[in-house]
């Protein structure tokens, strides 16, 4: 039972993300497709399209449990409304721990730069026998700052009351046409302690990493970089007192991947 | 410049190709024959041979076919087997009667660009008729009243972009204008081994996947130790702070594009023989799908006496930049039997064509270096637009400013020179006329307008109102028609200007436009929103014009890319400042912040397509239906906008 608990969770982005795919990408109802064709093949719209891109997707060797952790991103939709699935999180592939956050959100264009998205997030934590779950609505924006930052900042407000907020920033510096770094920080504050997923109030962490791709395609990037953990506070107390570190650095390599 | 011989296994390819078409293709390894082409466009014009009834007809397939490009084989869209398709040619009072068969499995049309002709001959699905069908012909019919270099293509999704098109001559009924002793024609275009549904689909998800000249880690050093840390920092963050890319020059590049002259790539180039001392016409035309090309043939100057197929007062020059979808007409005298490049640079210098004009097909002229790719200054952005004037003139020695000193734009007072970098619009430049504020168009009475053929006055942007598929407005716009465009005018080279342009005859009828219709171009890179007025084709209501209303078409262009707009059906006359000398074109290509005016007589009822000649900016709605009708009795239409 736990077993397979533990494989629907491994499986709960994956399958959000192809569901989303498969539904925006399906058949046309034959009649559509017959008066697309004959109606000169032009619509002349901005159209739709689906993306997929795995902002994270790497493996740490030196990393407390030896993670894999993704930061999978889809939208599907037009230039300006679009379905969004996010997921991110880790598995451990030493002590079977995982923990993710799955969102599924819809989100407008509302200035040339800026997504306002609004959705549900589920995040999940298990490890060591424990597991947890929990559920709520998240807001938030998405869009490109001035200066070229990348910027999503997003508000998690739980059925149980507790709101966090999350922000992730990132910056491609093309050191070459197809070499690329990028650095990238996350952070976190929850305004109340959740014990069970060792998150305490106040800034519970940040991860910053530093990651250089190259482009083989534009599509296809493997990468190596770096990547420093902190824990804070009542976080960083949670993490002591479950054996694990207030924070770490560890080498990573992956595969920035879209379509 | 010193002739090379080609090596020998172009050499042999070449002999190979002649063999094949005389016949003995049988013993190739492949059926397929490297840069297989029509006749015509091979060995240049001939005399054109009359027709019975003075009706001239055609009959065209369109087909899926294999064929050799760039050294490979691909899979293209053709016409009659070729890519471009054959040389079509008429004389000037004939008849056309081309029949257009479809074997594809998809619709197709043909729109004949540049052609006056009844709106449901023209060949735009959805509006001229409903398309060709699979397996179906269909019969063009039109009288022909004008003579020129003009082109055809489909207009049917992306076919374009696979290689269906082709030019379509028309000798005049009386020969006029400068002497030439020979013809060649030369299509310029761009091909990719992708399919172009995939190319559009990736810069949708990211808009620069094509661009391979990004401004790198190492070019912020490079201009750190040359123009100083603070400028190079402050540049960066200006560019930055804006989310703009200056070297967006194109969408898509010499990345995935092979340029193609003739259907034939640099390597294996087509080459138009001459004999010395001879006057030959070059009939140039830029068939591609996102490319601009700026043309010369290096140490010979070109007289230009044609644009939009309509004769110009001749006008030499060293180099043009040709838009997408205009044709230009060059004269050029080689004086002696060397070889000679005929160049046409891609805009973001991301590659090139090249053909030869040649003694024979072995002896070839060496090709110069390919420049280093521009980028976008503020004047793109609408900004110093005066500073940028001065740098043009200054850059320019041996430029003959005198004979158009009348055409170089006057800039508004007020543009403060020190303010650069700070978007205040110029305090005393015109008044704004809020002429385009949550429409589509509006009008002004007609007592505001200026004369006819004078240039736009530089005008301060609005707000703006384009919504959320356009990423920003400039601060002002202008005419930038005495400009050469990104990247030209920086290396002593004469560049043809449209300011330079005249038509070869004045019009007797110039009467002056009595309403303005005022469009913006937009678009979001990051969103790939190409638009007008920020709204796409599929949501917006047609331009109506009463029939015989003369009108005048400003476009300002509110994106930092180039759009070569292109109007079906009627002529535009462009406002370069000539008065009624001021050049007849079909298409005109609209810089970066830039205002431009055009006078369009509504002489042709029906249903008309007005869009950018970008397909990929077509494609996702830069397109708007141009609905030319009778007024309805007792009423006079937009007339009395009063």
């Amino acid at each position: 039972m736990m077993q397979l608990d533990r494989i629907a969770r491994f499986l709960a982005a994956p399958v959000l993300i192809a569901a989303m795919m498969v539904a925006s990408s399906g058949p046309l109802p034959a009649q559509v497709v017959d008066t697309l064709r004959h109606a000169g093949a032009h619509d002349m719209s901005w159209g739709r399209e689906t993306f997929l891109i795995s902002e994270v997707l790497e493996y740490a060797p030196s990393g407390a449990g030896r993670p894999v952790n993704y930061d999978l991103l889809a939208w599907s939709g037009g230039a300006v409304n679009r379905l969004w699935a996010k997921a991110d999180g880790g598995i451990a592939t030493l002590g079977g721990g995982m923990h993710g956050e799955y969102q599924l959100q819809y989100g407008r264009l509302v200035s040339p730069w800026w997504d306002a998205q609004i959705g549900v997030r589920v995040d999940q934590t298990s490890g060591s026998g424990t597991s947890a779950t929990r559920f709520g609505a998240v807001a938030g924006l998405q869009g490109l700052a001035p200066g070229w930052f990348e910027v999503e900042p997003s508000m998690f407000v739980t059925t149980d009351g507790n709101v966090s907020l999350d922000l992730t920033v990132s910056y491609d510096l093309y050191l070459t046409q197809r070499l690329v770094m990028q650095p990238r920080l996350e952070s976190a504050v929850s305004l109340r302690d959740e014990v069970e997923f060792g998150i305490g109030r106040g800034l519970s962490s940040t991860s910053f990493g530093v990651r250089t791709r190259i482009e083989i395609r534009r599509e296809f990037a493997p990468y190596i970089g770096v990547v420093w953990d902190r824990r804070y506070g009542r976080t960083a107390e949670f993490a002591r007192q479950s054996g694990a570190a207030a924070g770490e650095a560890r080498l990573v390599a992956g595969l920035r991947l879209w379509r | 410049m010193s002739d090379l011989r080609l090596s020998s296994r172009v050499s042999r390819r070449r002999f190979v190709t002649t063999a094949a078409v005389i016949g003995a293709g049988s013993a190739l390894p492949s059926p397929l024959r490297a840069g297989q082409l029509d006749p015509e466009l091979d060995a240049g014009l001939g005399p054109l041979s009359p027709v019975p009834n003075n009706v001239r007809e055609y009959d065209l397939t369109i087909a899926e076919t294999m064929v050799r490009l760039d050294g490979r084989n691909a899979k293209a869209v053709t016409i009659n087997g070729t890519v471009p398709g054959p040389v079509l040619r008429f004389r000037e009072g004939e008849r056309a009667v081309i029949r257009v068969k479809n074997t594809l499995s998809e619709d197709t049309s043909i729109h004949w660009h540049g052609i006056i002709l009844p709106t449901d001959m023209d060949g735009v699905p959805g509006l001229s008729f409903a398309g060709i069908r699979p397996g179906e012909t269909f019969e063009y019919t039109f009288a022909i009243n004008q003579a020129g270099t003009y082109w055809y293509h489909s207009h049917s999704g992306l076919q374009e972009q696979l290689g269906h098109y082709g030019s379509l001559i028309v000798e005049p009924a009386q020969r006029i204008g400068p002497a030439y002793d020979r013809e060649h024609v030369i299509v310029l275009s761009d091909w990719t081994f992708e399919s172009p549904y995939r190319v559009l689909s990736r810069i949708k998800k990211q808009p620069d996947a094509y661009n391979f000249q990004r401004r790198t880690v190492f070019d912020f050093f490079r201009d750190v130790s040359r123009d100083g840390f603070s400028a190079a920092v402050s540049d960066r963050v200006m560019w930055a702070g804006m989310r703009m890319n200056p070297t967006d020059i194109a969408d898509v590049t010499g990345a995935t594009y092979s340029f193609l002259l003739n259907g034939r790539a640099a390597e294996e180039p087509w080459t138009g023989q001459f004999m010395p001392g001879e006057r030959v016409l070059l009939r140039i035309i830029n068939a591609g799908a996102g490319s601009h090309f700026d043309v010369r043939i290096p140490g010979v100057p070109m007289t230009v006496v044609q644009v939009s197929g309509q004769p110009v007062e001749p006008v030499e020059t060293d180099e043009f930049r040709i838009a997408l979808a205009e044709t230009y007409d060059v004269i050029v005298q080689l004086p002696d039997d060397r070889a000679y490049a005929v160049y046409a640079e891609a805009m973001d210098r991301s590659g090139f064509a090249a053909g030869m004009l040649s003694r024979s097909a072995g002896v070839v002229a060496a090709l110069p270096s390919r420049r280093r790719r521009p980028l976008l200054t503020m004047a793109d952005m609408g900004m110093d637009h005066g500073a940028m004037e001065g740098m043009d003139h200054s850059a320019m020695p041996g430029m003959d400013h005198g004979a158009h000193a009348d055409t170089v734009a006057v800039t508004s007072a007020g543009v403060d020179h020190a303010a650069m970098g700070h978007a205040m619009p110029p305090k005393a430049a015109a008044p704004a006329t809020d002429v385009h504020a949550g429409h589509d168009m509006s009008a002004m009475p007609a007592s505001t307008l200026r004369a006819p053929g004078t240039l736009p006055d530089e005008t301060p942007h609005g707000p703006d109102t384009h919504g959320v598929g356009n990423a920003m407005v400039p601060m002002s716009t202008k005419s930038r028609l005495d400009e050469p465009g990104v990247g030209l005018g920086e290396d002593g080279r004469r560049v043809l200007r449209c300011s330079e342009l005249r038509s070869a005859e004045p019009w007797a009828d110039f009467r002056a436009p009595t309403r303005e219709i005022e469009l913006h171009l937009t678009g979001n890179m990051e969103r790939y929103t190409w638009a007008i007025d920020g709204i796409p084709y599929d949501q917006a209501s047609p331009i109506e014009l009463t029939y015989n209303e003369r009108i005048r078409l400003t476009m300002v262009n509110d994106t930092m890319m180039n759009h070569p707009m292109h109007l079906h059906g009627m002529w535009m006359e462009l406002e370069n400042g000539h008065g009624n000398s001021s050049p007849r074109i079909h298409t005109i290509n609209v810089k970066p912040a830039e205002r431009v005016s055009l006078l369009v007589t509504a002489d042709a009822i029906g249903r008309w397509a007005f869009h950018c000649h970008v397909l990929y900016h077509m494609e996702v709605g830069m397109f708007r239906e141009v609905r030319v009708s009778k007024a309805a009795s007792g009423h006079e239409g937009h007339h009395d906008a009063a």
